[in-house]
C-alpha cells in the first residue's frame, strides 16, 4: 500500500467511470444469479404468446368478416397481437425488474457503499438501464422468433416505424422505471408501484384487447400512454400504411418529462 | 509538526433542531490510527460520514489530505477508504467478484489477492455474500475499504457484532494495516477497542468532544480516586475490616472502605493516589496478611464518568441520528 502522502492525484472528468466495464459485467453476472430476473424479462413475453396463440380458440384462424380492402382482412388475431407483445416485452424488464433491483441496493446501502468509491453511483443506474435493455432485445429476438415460426406472422409493412416505435417504447419505459426506482425507498414499495402501473399499462397496450378487436374509448386513453402509444405505434408501423406522428411524439414527450424527474429526484440513501 | 492528514474544524450537523454534531474539530497526523469514541447515537458516524463528503455541514469545514470534502467530495475518493456501519453488497457478488469490482474502481489499486489474503478471505472468495459469516462480511468490509491502496481510511464500527476471538483477529488486522503507512480514522463505542488501538482519540458525547488525547494520557490525567482491593481469609477479615475503618476515618490519604458486592471477605478501599502507601503498613502493623491484592485499573470508562458524569453504559440499539437519510 502506498505511503502517506499530501498530494493528491486530481481526479478527471472521466475517473467517474472508471471500472464501469467490470462494473457492468459484474453487474450482469449477479443479477443473472437471481434466476426470476433474467427469466421473468426474457421469457415472459413469448410465454403470453404462445399460451394465447395455442390456448385461445380462433386465433390462428385468418380473420375474414373484416372488409376485404381492411388491412385486418387474411391476417391471423395471434399476428395483430404481436405488437401488443413487443410492448409488453418493453415496459416488463423496465418496470417489474429494474425497480426492484435498484430499490433493493438503496434499501441495503449498495448505492451508498458505492457513493465512497471513485465510482459514481450513477454508475450502477446505466449499468442496470443497459442490462434492462439487452433483456428487452433478447426477449423481444425470442418472441419475434417464436411468432415468425410458429404462427407465421408476416414481417413489418414499415420496418422503419416499427423500429423507432420499438426504441422510443424502451427509452420512455426506461425512463418510467428509473422513476419508479428513484422515489421507491425499499425493494418491497418499488414493487407495489411497479405492479399498480404495470397492468393498467398493459390494458392500455392490448394485452387483453390487441389491435383491432380494442374498444374505441381504450384506444383514445392508450394513445396517450406510454405503452399503449408503443403498442399502437409498433401496430400501425406492422399492418398499416399510416405514420403514427402522435404516438412517437407522445412517448417523446412522456421520456422528455421523466428523465430529468427521475435523475432529479433519484436519492442514493 | 507535519500537515495533517485530516483536519475538521468547527464542524456542525443538524437535523431539525437535532444538534447531532456540535463544534467538533481534530486533526489526525500520517500514519496515526485516530480513535473517534462515544457512546451509540453520539453523532460519531454523523460526524466521519460529513468528513468523507457524504452528508453536508451546518457549519464548519473538512479537509482530507488538504481538500475540502464538503466543496469537492469527489476530489478524495481515490486516496479515502470508507468502511461503513450499515452498507452491505449483492447478496449473490461472492467475495472476489467484489474485490475485484472494487478494485477496478481506483487508480491504482492494491493487488486483490494479496489484500484477501491479508484479511484471510482467500479460502472464502468463491462464497456469496450471503453465504458469509459476520466475521466474514466485516473483512470483506475492511477490504473493500482497502483494495484502493487509500491514504486514508475510516473505519466504522469495525468490529460491531463479532465474537471476542474475531474482535482480536480484527485489532491485529488494524495493526497489520496501519504498518503498511495507511492513517486510520477509527470510530467505536467499545472503549476497551479505543484503549488497545487507537494512538490520540477524541471522547464524542452529545455531538460535541468532552476529552481528548492519547488513551494514556486521558487515564492518567484523570484526577482523584483511586481503589485497592484486599482479600481476607475468613478468620481474619473482621480484625482487618477494623483495621481498614480506623485507617479511613483517621488517614488524610484514605477515604472510605466498602464491602465488594457478593465477594464475601473483599474489601475495596478508595482514596487519594497515595492509598496503597497507607493501607500496606497499617496491615503490616497489626500482620494481617491478606490473601490477594489488587489495585482497580482505570480505564476510558473511568475518563468519560469523569468529564460527563455518567456511567458509560453499552447501548445496544441503533444510534438513532446516524441512521437519518441524508441527500447526497
Amino acid at each position: 500500500m502506498t505511503t502517506t502522502t499530501a498530494s493528491v492525484r486530481r481526479t478527471g472528468s472521466r475517473a467517474g467511470w472508471r471500472g464501469f466495464r467490470r462494473l457492468l459485467t459484474t453487474e450482469f453476472l449477479v443479477w443473472f444469479r437471481d434466476f426470476a430476473a433474467p427469466f421473468f424479462g426474457v421469457v415472459f413475453p413469448t410465454l403470453i404468446l404462445l399460451g394465447v396463440g395455442f390456448l385461445i380458440p380462433g386465433m390462428r384462424e385468418p380473420i375474414l368478416d373484416a372488409p376485404p380492402d381492411s388491412v385486418w382482412y387474411g391476417i391471423t388475431p395471434i399476428a395483430t397481437y404481436v405488437p401488443t407483445i413487443l410492448a409488453m416485452a418493453v415496459g416488463t424488464a423496465s418496470l417489474t425488474v429494474m425497480p426492484v433491483t435498484l430499490a433493493t441496493y438503496r434499501e441495503k446501502g449498495v448505492l451508498r457503499r458505492m457513493s465512497t468509491t471513485p465510482m459514481r453511483p450513477q454508475g450502477i443506474v446505466a449499468a442496470h438501464l443497459v442490462i434492462n435493455a439487452i433483456t428487452t432485445l433478447i426477449g423481444v429476438g425470442l418472441a419475434l422468433l417464436v411468432a415468425a415460426l410458429a404462427f407465421g406472422v408476416p414481417a413489418p409493412q414499415q420496418l422503419g416505424v416499427v423500429g423507432l416505435g420499438f426504441l422510443l417504447g424502451m427509452a420512455v419505459m426506461l425512463a418510467l422505471g428509473m422513476l419508479v426506482a428513484a422515489v421507491a425507498p425499499r425493494a418491497s414499495a418499488a414493487n407495489g408501484i411497479s405492479m399498480s402501473i404495470y397492468f393498467p399499462m398493459l390494458l392500455l397496450a392490448g394485452v387483453w384487447t390487441p389491435g383491432p378487436v380494442m374498444p374505441d374509448l381504450l384506444q383514445q386513453i392508450g394513445q396517450f400512454s406510454p405503452l399503449g402509444a408503443a403498442a399502437q405505434a409498433l401496430s400501425i408501423g406492422w399492418f398499416e400504411s399510416g405514420f403514427p406522428l402522435l404516438q412517437l411524439v407522445v412517448m417523446a414527450v412522456w421520456t422528455t418529462v421523466l428523465l430529468p424527474l427521475a435523475i432529479r429526484l433519484f436519492r442514493w440513501t | 509538526m507535519t500537515e495533517p492528514v485530516v483536519e475538521v474544524s468547527h464542524l456542525r450537523k443538524t437535523y431539525g433542531d437535532k444538534v447531532a454534531v456540535d463544534d467538533v474539530s481534530f486533526a489526525v497526523s500520517p500514519g496515526e490510527i485516530f480513535g473517534i469514541l462515544g457512546p451509540n447515537g453520539a453523532g460519531k458516524t454523523t460526524a466521519v460520514e460529513t468528513l468523507a463528503g457524504m452528508r453536508r455541514a451546518d457549519g464548519g469545514t473538512t479537509h482530507v489530505l488538504g481538500h475540502d470534502t464538503q466543496k469537492h467530495p469527489t476530489a478524495v475518493r481515490d486516496v479515502l477508504g470508507v468502511q461503513l456501519q450499515e452498507a452491505t453488497l449483492h447478496d449473490k457478488i461472492t467475495v472476489g467478484e467484489a474485490i475485484r469490482l472494487f478494485a477496478g474502481f481506483y487508480p491504482a489499486p492494491a493487488d486483490p489477492d494479496e489484500l484477501l489474503a491479508l484479511l484471510d478471505l482467500t479460502d472464502h472468495a468463491d462464497k456469496q455474500f450471503r453465504n458469509l459469516s459476520g466475521g466474514q462480511k466485516q473483512r470483506l468490509s475492511i477490504a473493500l475499504a482497502l483494495v484502493g491502496n487509500p491514504q486514508v481510511a475510516i473505519l466504522d464500527e469495525l468490529t460491531t457484532g463479532l465474537d471476542p476471538q474475531a474482535r482480536r483477529n480484527t485489532w491485529d488486522l488494524i495493526d497489520r494495516v496501519r504498518d503498511t503507512g495507511v492513517t486510520i480514522l477509527l470510530v467505536t463505542h467499545f472503549m476497551d477497542e479505543a484503549e488497545r488501538l487507537c494512538d490520540r482519540l477524541v471522547v464524542i458525547d452529545g455531538g460535541r468532544i468532552v476529552a481528548e488525547g492519547t488513551p494514556r494520557g486521558l487515564i492518567d490525567g484523570l484526577e482523584g480516586d483511586r481503589t485497592v482491593v484486599l482479600r481476607f481469609a475468613d478468620e481474619v477479615v473482621g480484625a482487618a475490616r477494623e483495621v481498614l475503618d480506623r485507617l479511613a476515618a483517621t488517614h488524610p490519604d484514605v477515604a472510605r472502605v466498602e464491602e465488594m458486592d457478593g465477594v464475601p471477605g473483599e474489601s475495596a478501599v478508595t482514596g487519594t493516589p497515595r492509598v496503597l502507601f497507607a493501607v500496606v503498613p497499617a496491615l503490616a502493623e497489626a500482620d494481617l496478611v491478606p490473601d490477594d491484592v489488587r489495585t482497580v485499573t482505570r480505564t476510558l470508562e473511568d475518563v468519560f464518568l469523569a468529564v460527563t458524569g455518567r456511567t458509560y453504559a453499552e447501548q445496544d440499539e441503533e444510534p438513532a441520528l446516524a441512521t437519518e437519510g441524508d441527500r447526497s
